[in-house]
């Protein structure tokens, strides 16, 4: 299965990652290949298999409903590239 | 090196006899890591003053105590795969995106240790995210082997197998998504064990895929894991996928008795593509195993030749998800220009991530996108039901699966960088493991004629850790190999 460069540059936009040219070139023959290596799994019939999402069957976890310990603002904010302490500062989505 | 080469339990020994002191061990390790660093780059981050404060208040705190109050691994330095947070210590995950990160809270594998007294030295080099099996894209630089210094430590564990193997760790905590534990202690020589999914909490691990996930340690021996294994298994609150689940001593249960017991030998695992010098070295372990009473059945899994397609589905789907969260918002690093939050989004991420972690990104992002679900994420589940039935199966006849760890051993640095799925397949023998939950150890079997270490697989049923450390140890001490390495 060849990826065409549009798609390649489409999944790179969903990935939320800039791909120079070149970048597409190259990522449009590994990803093909890398897809055409899992085709293989084409050649088994799972007609009537359940996935299997999680090999531990879900569990209800429960506790006491009492509060404890969050993270603190200041370490919370610690690692923020851009931050008034109070919010991460992100640039301006808003139209006025 | 003499401290270096013991045992937890000597060294734990040694110091409730008060016979030597933390500040000793530790300066005896940051010796031996200024000596090795520069041949292997193991290290991403030595907390080398850190330690040192901890290590004298453990000296004073020695004085006052009794024998009976001083916990396994009092004094004792242990290093750390750098993708588990460690609090106020940089964690990288050995990618750009998070060369400044300073972890805010301990992991709970981490704060376990800590509370049994142990001293954190460093953090090990990985591949990027863990998403790897050579170390080589590492954004710090490739491990050396220290067997080889031109070739491959394996990976993604490969700086805390490095370190290990080179006594620049005493012991180590890696992470298996596919075999990151379980490779790279082969392809060093020395000991490492992935525990069942739920066994161990995640919390505080960098999650790259989620259903695969599991923290265990790297040692030098059997005996080693058995004992960090005790202190870091259990449920926990804060990983709602850790399992309510008695845990045994593992310590206590290394009995010696294997006799009746039944090992199953997959005839898929000793086909194409394995390395005659590394099937024959395997196969010697096996026959030991019957020389002591355990009896040998060959079965089939023949559904795990579709393990790794499988996994090169479902573990870039999970990790393009995960990896969602590093946005150049909350952690570290973000683009310099930008016009808007989608730009500054796509130019963080292109800067910060290398080319596999973007690989596995998109590939991902494909695989769960809309029209494509079902051929491929949801297929790829319906198989990891095949080969889950394929060792549920096994086990109803036998108690535990021997296989080699990995196809090769280890490879030159380069071989495999510019191939992907070449560099995939050499984790055939260890990714059907992580899709079926089950606990497995990586234990030396031996050499090749290039002086490289063989790894012995043993596969055991879930939450069985007991049965495959008790086996592993007793083939450790009846191969009596000298793991040493050259560097």
């Amino acid at each position: 299965m060849k990826l065409s460069k549009e798609e390649v540059k489409h999944i790179a936009m969903l990935s939320r990652l800039e791909l120079k040219e070149e970048e597409v070139e190259k990522f449009q023959t590994q990803l093909s290949e890398i897809l055409d290596f899992v085709e293989k799994l084409n050649e088994l019939d799972t007609e009537g298999i359940d996935p299997k999402f999680q090999i531990i069957p879900p569990q209800n976890v429960l506790r006491e409903d009492v509060s404890g310990v969050s993270l603190s603002r200041e370490k919370t904010f610690m690692n923020a590239p851009e931050t008034d302490e109070e919010y991460f500062i992100v640039p301006k989505v808003v139209k006025k | 090196m003499e401290l270096l080469n013991k045992s937890l339990r000597e060294l734990n020994e040694l110091i409730k006899r008060k016979e030597v002191k933390p500040t000793e061990i530790l300066e005896e390790l940051l010796n031996r890591i200024k000596e090795t660093e520069p041949k292997l780059n193991a290290y991403i981050t030595v907390t080398e003053e850190k330690a040192r404060k901890k290590a004298e208040i453990a000296d004073k705190e020695l004085e006052k105590l009794g024998e009976d109050e001083i916990p396994e691994l009092f004094g004792i330095p242990l290093s750390i795969k750098d993708n588990i947070n460690v609090e106020n210590v940089r964690m990288t995950c050995a990618s750009k995106i998070l060369e400044n990160f300073i972890s805010p809270y301990d992991a709970t594998v981490i704060k376990k240790l800590r509370e049994r007294g142990a001293i954190f030295v460093g953090k090990n080099n990985l591949d990027e995210f863990a998403m790897g099996s050579s170390t080589e894209t590492s954004y710090f630089g490739p491990t050396k082997n220290p067997w080889d210094l031109e070739r491959v430590p394996g990976g993604s564990s490969g700086g805390s197998a490095a370190a290990v193997s080179a006594r620049s760790a005493i012991a180590s905590l890696g992470s298996d998504t596919g075999g990151s534990i379980r490779q790279p202690a082969a392809l060093c020589g020395v000991v490492g064990l992935k525990p069942t999914y739920g066994r161990v909490s995640r919390y505080g691990l960098t999650a790259f895929a989620s259903s695969l996930d599991q923290i265990g340690p790297i040692t030098k021996t059997v005996e080693d894991a058995a004992y960090l294994l005790n202190i870091i298994s259990g449920q926990d609150s804060k990983d709602a996928t850790s399992v309510r689940i008695p845990v045994p001593d593992f310590l206590e249960n290394l009995n010696n008795e294997i006799k009746g017991l039944k090992a199953g030998l997959p005839k898929e695992y000793f086909v194409e593509g394995i390395e005659p010098e590394v099937k024959e070295k395997v196969l010697e372990a096996v026959k030991k195993l019957e020389s002591l009473g355990v009896e040998i059945e060959e079965i089939s899994l023949p559904n795990t030749k579709y393990a790794v397609e499988t996994y090169y589905i479902i573990a870039p789907a999970e990790a393009s998800s995960n990896l969602g969260r590093f946005d150049g918002v909350r952690y570290t690093y973000r683009a310099k220009d930008y016009k808007n939050l989608i730009d500054m989004y796509c130019k963080t991420r292109a800067e910060g991530f290398g080319d596999e972690v973007k690989r596995r990104i998109m590939i991902g992002t494909y695989t769960l996108s809309a029209g494509y679900y079902d051929a491929y994420y949801l297929k790829a589940q319906k198989v990891r039901t095949l080969i889950y039935q394929g060792f549920q199966n096994a086990f109803e006849k036998v108690d535990f699966i021997v296989t080699p760890v990995s196809p090769t051993t280890a490879f030159r640095i380069g071989e495999k960088t510019d191939d992907p799925i070449k560099m995939y397949l050499s984790d055939i023998f260890t990714i059907a493991v992580n899709l079926a939950g089950l606990p497995a150890i990586s234990i030396p079997c031996g050499f090749d004629n290039k002086n490289l270490p063989v790894g012995l697989q043993i596969i055991g049923k879930a939450f069985d850790e007991v049965t495959i450390l008790n086996v592993a140890n007793v083939i450790e001490k009846e191969l009596n190999l000298n793991t040493i390495p050259p560097v």
